[in-house]
């Protein structure tokens, strides 16, 4: 064993002082590196074109204007329309609540089946309902597209949330049923015994103690939802498109000059819901995000 | 009758979303390989003539790219998100005072719609006004960084923006994982006078196999499904220099009208997922079902 | 009068394995039944079909006359405690225990009035509005014990409820449920892998092994007639001694010949036995082998026996020898001069002997 720490305390002090501050220095400049993006975002956005082109990427706007701003939200150019995000705001607002209300209350319901009332096949059921997850959803693009015209649900919103409940079900199935595997099953034992339902052991017993996952799954649906484009730009009209696909208009539209600022605007916009959401509730959002994939 | 109906609930509450899953899953994969193998068009045939859209599809210089670039992209994607993320995760194990605040700022990427990513990066990276002319105007002449708009460099622009979405969570499952080592054999190590470093290497990151492998998964997933990004920052360009295969399936889809090609290639993506995914999931709900 | 409890040719089968093999119990109003045996051998299976939580196979259960086989839990009149007590988590005490009643619909006064009833009997007045997180483990339990009280069932049952507390609570909660017993004149079936729970609780002990009875009896019954070999050593603390001997039938009875190593057979004899195979196991209990100096009896048979290990207990002293080849413990009295290494004379009870089949266990006496 290496004995130099009590040969020369003052060496160790110093050794481990230094690397102390090494590793900060380090975590601050990795902090920066993705602090980065951000802060160019929001100081394009407040400067005016003739700033942008002569001055340089990273340095703070000598004049904060706000006109971009105004224009993103407003008037941009989405297409044939200039009504600015503000439409398409909406739009994501209208698909989004009741999308992540209606997959987290039926992932609840069913979460509770699979890890309380197992029977036969439940397992399987679940592993085939799992599986649904991961597919890549180019491979339901097409047929979906079919029966959304079929239905008469081609380019609305109810058919954009009809999409996302469908897709979703297994991933907050997934976080319930995780979470109610951990209650002891003698629970639903005892309930049994005092007579209570199916329906009554949910309501009583299970939904009372669900905060927690509920919290979860609500933050990660949104942002599932909320910051979708694949569905949006697959299944929308330009009337019912939500942000993110308007904000992909905005951005490369090609008439017109090239309004980096309004753009850089837009983003942030669009962003702004799920970046509240991250900080104000962040570390449920990491909870879900680690809930399926670490072990134990 | 009531009886009945209260003994089978479970199953009657579980049936829906299995037969949703079913036929909105099982059905339309089934329906898109059927596609596949027929010579659609604008609307689809249902009449089998064989794979001669996945002979098309490889015979096609532009699914060429499509397929290396994902190799390309999800290589170095998973290789530096991984270890990016474990070296992030190492560091602030370290007992940091500011830690919630550090993993703060390192995971709100995941919190941003890959439209958003690719647009401020797309801005960042812009040639003329960019990263590029902020170093020239350092005072760096010659500096050049036009990687977006060349087309072989293009692709590792789209990893650069991954990368920077997508490290930050992989670091949040590594600390995970290197906390829930048992603390007590990280005290004997170090009462038997083991060397920080080397208890990492020796102890830690081999009993780290399972988090690994959920990374890689995960990572491998989003490399797959990379369609929003590519998008964004490149719109597949310059040309179909920056193709993935999602892209590639989309154009097809609703801008050419080719529904067999678009079939066919969302086919391979479909078997290159299930390649992956199937043995882990068997995996984990194995060791899940108690 | 009917028993209160009747089980007949239970079987359970789990896909192609035998959880319960053709079991057979019953008991009477008042009595105390406890399930025992080692883990695995069906007795928590056994009490949740008991219970209507778990489907059998074959076989009928009757309770109170009424065959309860097909019968949903809530509706065979009986009432639970669980070993990790169950306690809704999110209720307080009183809505714990008033929970059942108000799924079935009992008026709210009523409900009140039993609460009051349980919390009185079982001291947990002062408890009524905490939530389960703030109780101690004793505390727990009586609130699952009230939870069962208030449903004034026709039979308790009891999974395991001590095993999760420490020693010294368990067994005061032991005294408590015993004296609740005595005190309602309830039937009950108790499940425990503690056999020293079992006998000091019991009016009536099954033991089970691998999904089968052994046996049925009173404590009593069980610890001085074992039916087999795992019985015999499976109740009792310590356990009973089971020596191997060959058997000599004679005029007067049987003689057993134990070998020993370094020293000529230990010979025993028994007048009232007519006859046994040549080979058995013989049953003896600690306390049954004696100190010959500080005991005395005509009808104890002294041998001459080398002592290996000496343990001092406070009241008991035991003595380890090895007869027959095997460890046999003697339970001595504190002022025994027994050393180790050294010989001594000891007494054998063979008036409390037990018999068993070399090969089948059975007991033979």
């Amino acid at each position: 064993m290496t004995n130099s720490s009590i040969t020369n305390p003052l060496r160790e002090m110093m050794k481990r002082f230094v690397l102390r501050w090494l590793l900060y220095l380090l975590l601050c400049t990795f902090a920066l590196y993705y602090m980065m993006p951000l802060f160019v975002m929001i100081t394009t956005s407040l400067k005016n074109l003739e700033e942008i082109r002569t001055g340089s990427l990273m340095s703070l706007p000598r004049e904060i204007t706000l006109a971009a701003w105004s224009t993103a939200w407003s008037s941009a150019c989405t297409g044939i329309q200039c009504e600015g995000l503000r439409p398409y705001f909406w739009n994501s607002v209208l698909l989004a609540v009741p999308a992540v209300l209606i997959s987290t209350i039926i992932g609840a319901i069913n979460g509770y089946v699979v890890a309380q009332w197992r029977f036969k096949l439940s397992n399987v059921l679940f592993a085939l309902m799992l599986f649904g997850c991961f597919i890549p959803f180019q491979v339901v693009l097409l047929p979906m597209a079919r029966v959304l015209g079929m239905t008469g649900l081609a380019g609305s919103i109810s058919g954009l949330i009809f999409v996302h409940v469908i897709y979703g079900i297994g991933f907050t199935t997934l976080f319930f049923r995780n979470y109610y595997v951990t209650i002891p099953v003698e629970l639903v034992k005892a309930a049994k015994v005092d007579g209570a339902s199916f329906w009554r052991i949910f309501f009583s017993i299970f939904l009372p103690l669900s905060l927690p996952i509920i919290v979860v799954t609500v933050i990660w649906q949104f942002t599932q939802i909320w910051n979708d484009f694949l569905f949006g730009v697959s299944f929308s009209q330009a009337g019912t498109q939500p942000i993110t696909v308007a904000l992909n208009n905005i951005v490369n539209s090609t008439t017109g000059v090239k309004e980096y600022n309004v753009d850089m605007a837009a983003a942030i916009i669009a962003a702004l819901p799920t970046l509240l959401v991250y900080i104000v509730a962040g570390k449920y959002f990491i909870r879900g995000l680690t809930a399926g994939s670490v072990k134990g | 009758m009531m009886e009945w109906m209260e003994k089978q609930m479970p199953k009657l509450v579980l049936a829906p979303s299995f037969a949703a899953s079913l036929i909105f899953v099982y059905g339309f994969i089934g329906w898109t390989a059927w596609v596949s193998l027929t010579k659609s068009k604008l609307l689809p045939r249902y009449d089998i003539v064989g794979p001669i859209q996945y002979q098309r599809l490889f015979d096609s210089p532009r699914w060429d790219v499509a397929l290396s670039n994902l190799f390309v992209f999800g290589f170095l994607f998973i290789v530096i998100s991984m270890l990016l993320g474990l070296v992030l995760a190492i560091l602030l194990d370290q007992k940091i005072r500011t830690e919630g605040v550090i993993r703060t700022i390192y995971l709100y990427p995941m919190a941003l719609s890959l439209i958003v990513t690719g647009t401020a990066w797309k801005w960042i990276l812009n040639p003329g006004l960019g990263f590029e002319a902020m170093v020239q105007s350092w005072g760096w002449d010659s500096f050049t960084f036009g990687w977006l708009v060349d087309p072989d460099m293009a692709i590792y622009t789209v990893v650069i923006a991954g990368v920077w979405q997508a490290s930050g969570f992989v670091m949040a499952l590594f600390l995970a994982g290197l906390r829930s080592v048992d603390q007590e054999i990280i005290k004997a190590a170090q009462v038997d006078g083991i060397p920080t470093w080397r208890i990492y290497s020796s102890i830690i990151l081999p009993s780290m196999a399972a988090v690994f492998l959920s990374a890689f998964i995960v990572l491998a997933h989003l490399a797959i499904k990379s369609f929003d990004l590519v998008i964004a920052l490149t719109g597949g360009g310059p040309g179909y220099a920056t193709d993935l295969p999602a892209t590639y399936m989309y154009t097809m889809a609703f801008a050419r009208g080719d529904i067999g090609q678009a079939a066919s290639s969302a086919m391979v993506m479909m078997m290159v997922v299930f390649a992956i995914v199937v043995p882990y999931l068997y995996s984990e709900l194995r060791a899940r079902n108690d | 009068m009917s028993p209160i409890l009747e089980i007949k040719n239970l079987n359970k089968n789990y896909g192609p394995t035998n959880i319960l093999n053709d079991v057979n119990a019953s008991i009477e109003d008042g009595e105390f039944l406890v399930l025992v045996g080692p883990s695995g051998c069906g007795k928590s299976t056994l009490l949740n079909c008991i219970a209507g939580l778990e489907p059998i196979t074959s076989g009928t259960i009757r309770i109170s006359g009424r065959d309860m086989t097909h019968v949903s839990p809530k509706d065979r009149d009986i009432a639970m405690v669980f070993q990790s007590y169950a306690l809704y988590p999110t209720m307080s005490v009183a809505k714990n225990i008033t929970f059942g009643m108000k799924v079935r619909g009992i008026e709210k006064a009523e409900q009140d009035v039993k609460l009051a009833e349980v919390a009185h009997l079982l001291q947990i007045e002062t408890l009524l509005d905490r939530r389960p997180a703030q109780l101690s483990g004793g505390q727990r339990q009586r609130v699952a014990m009230g939870r069962a009280l208030v449903r004034n069932p026709k039979l308790f049952l009891f999974d395991e409820p001590l095993s999760n507390l420490d020693a010294k609570l368990r067994v005061e909660m032991r005294t408590e449920i015993k004296k609740l017993h005595q005190n309602l004149g309830a039937s009950m079936v108790y499940v425990t892998h503690d056999q020293i729970e079992a006998m000091t609780l019991a009016t009536k002990i099954v033991v089970m092994k691998g999904g089968m009875v052994q046996q049925i009896g009173s404590p009593a019954e069980i610890y001085m007639r074992p039916a087999n070999l795992f019985v015999a050593d499976f109740m009792g603390s310590p356990a009973m001694n089971l020596i191997p001997a060959r058997v000599n039938m004679n005029g007067k009875g049987a003689s057993f010949t134990i070998t020993r190593s370094a020293a000529p057979p230990l010979v025993l004899h028994d007048e009232n036995i007519k006859s046994l195979p040549d080979n058995v196991v013989l049953g003896l209990r600690p306390e049954d082998i004696g100190d010959a100096s500080l005991r005395k009896g005509r009808k104890l048979q002294i041998s001459n026996c080398h002592v290996d290990v000496v343990e001092p207990a406070g009241a008991d002293t035991y003595v380890l020898m090895t007869l027959g080849g095997v460890e046999v413990t003697a339970r001595l009295q504190a002022e025994t001069a027994a050393q180790r290494g050294a010989n001594m004379e000891f007494t054998f009870n063979m008036a409390k002997a037990s018999y068993f089949d070399a090969n089948t266990g059975e007991r033979l006496n």
